[in-house]
């Protein structure tokens, strides 16, 4: 306002200039100094991953008056979880001395993460893994559509070829163990997937293998 | 260049350019922390679906305290404790049913909720409280019962809302969803008492929270 007030005054052209000149500086050290705090806010604040969900579908409580038909279940794989490890038998349990002569079930040890559990499921799993590709190659020559390539997916996982998985968790899972287990099945796209309670008898040859 | 004296001035221009790009970057890009009553560690999966609007979430910490939140919205949520209250015969004021109204997750039970609601919010985080939930206390399956309740009545105002003005759109995007926060240190055992509740509930499509995963690759 002095400086404008000074210019109406009448002075010589040359010098008007020149105050104009001298004050188009702006010292912006206040504004960065507000740039960065604002800046250190945000990045301290924020959080990046965003949290996602997923979804998994439990068995429904047998209801007490409807009875429920044995399912044959021809192509299962068990899970049995305890801390940080995870074993694994195929087909139906058999205890040690079973009506139907059948061998006994043994446990099988295997791992988290891309060697282990992974390698196996991507094996066994391998109709649907297979069929998935075929889908995928006709999806991207544009011979099938978007829901018509979805819809053959979930036909491939209800198949009766397709692996079903159950899993069983002791006392001593971590919640950890059990996400893990569950995003590998997820990667295989098996399609049923059956979180059930531990029987006695599969206690006790997990009991064993633990010690 | 020969007057080396006349110019210790940096132009600091581009610099306040690049700070308040990235100023600007954060703003728009940040989620902010939400004022969770516990930090609970999530394991991480390849799963990449967002978490919905309309809620029941229940948060499960590495001890085995579970929490329970619904963001069914402002009046869902007081009819959910007017409900709460008149089964459990507990007496709640005005402000405290405008404060419940607004909270994010608790844990402790309803007796104690009227004491816990005056509480400022950093004397609440001191509480080692839980949400009742053993056979002859039950107070976690109510919860989840009137809230499903309350989920399903503003969900359905909410979906009338949106068909009005696209008529594809489907009611079960409004159905409240049920979460499960749990620690990936916690014990599964805690997490199946919770499922085990859903499941009395008839409610067996649960969601696991997870954080995505940072360098898997898929086959």
């Amino acid at each position: 306002m002095a400086d404008m007030g000074e210019g109406g005054g009448g002075h010589e052209k040359g010098g008007k200039k020149r105050a104009k000149k001298g004050s188009t500086r702006v010292d912006m050290t206040p504004l960065v100094d507000l740039a960065f705090l604002l800046l250190t806010f945000f990045v301290l604040t924020s959080t990046f991953s965003k949290p996602k969900i997923m979804s998994l579908v439990y068995p429904a409580k047998p209801k007490e008056d409807v009875k429920i038909e044995e399912q044959k279940i021809n192509n299962a794989i068990t899970f049995l979880i305890s801390e940080n490890k995870i074993f694994y038998y195929k087909g139906e349990f058999y205890g040690a001395e079973n009506a139907k002569g059948k061998p006994a079930t043994q446990l099988e040890e295997t791992s988290f993460g891309p060697k282990g559990v992974r390698m196996l499921l991507s094996d066994l799993n391998k109709s649907v893994l297979n069929g998935k590709k075929k889908l995928k190659a006709k999806l991207d020559s544009k011979q099938i559509k978007t829901d018509e390539y979805l819809s053959g997916i979930r036909d491939l996982k209800r198949a009766d070829e397709a692996l079903k998985v159950l899993i069983k968790t002791d006392d001593k899972a971590f919640t950890k163990n059990f996400i893990d287990l569950v995003d590998e099945l997820r990667i295989n796209e098996i399609g049923v997937i059956a979180p059930v309670d531990l029987l006695p008898s599969e206690q006790e040859l997990l009991n064993a293998k633990l010690k | 260049m020969a007057n080396v004296k006349a110019s210790p001035t940096i132009d600091m221009t581009p610099m306040v350019d690049l700070a308040f790009l990235l100023v600007t970057f954060f703003m728009l890009s940040a989620n902010f922390r939400s004022d969770e009553p516990v930090q609970v560690d999530t394991p991480s999966s390849i799963a990449d679906a967002e978490i919905p609007k309309n809620v029941i979430m229940i948060t499960v910490d590495k001890e085995g305290r579970v929490f329970y939140g619904f963001t069914g919205g402002q009046e869902a949520r007081k009819n959910l404790l007017i409900k709460m209250a008149d089964k459990y015969k507990v007496q709640f004021n005005k402000k405290q049913l405008e404060e419940f109204s607004l909270m994010s997750s608790f844990g402790c039970s309803v007796q104690q909720l009227p004491q816990y609601l005056d509480m400022e919010s950093e004397k609440r985080k001191e509480l080692k409280g839980s949400i009742p939930m053993d056979s002859t206390n039950n107070q976690l399956k109510d919860w989840i019962y009137f809230g499903n309740i309350e989920g399903l009545a503003s969900g359905k105002v909410k979906f009338e809302e949106a068909a009005n003005r696209n008529p594809d759109t489907e009611m079960n995007e409004y159905k409240p969803k049920f979460i499960l926060k749990v620690d990936g240190k916690a014990l599964y055992e805690h997490a199946k008492g919770v499922i085990e509740i859903f499941r009395d509930l008839d409610l067996n499509n649960l969601n696991f929270v997870t954080s995505l995963e940072g360098g898997g690759e898929q086959h």
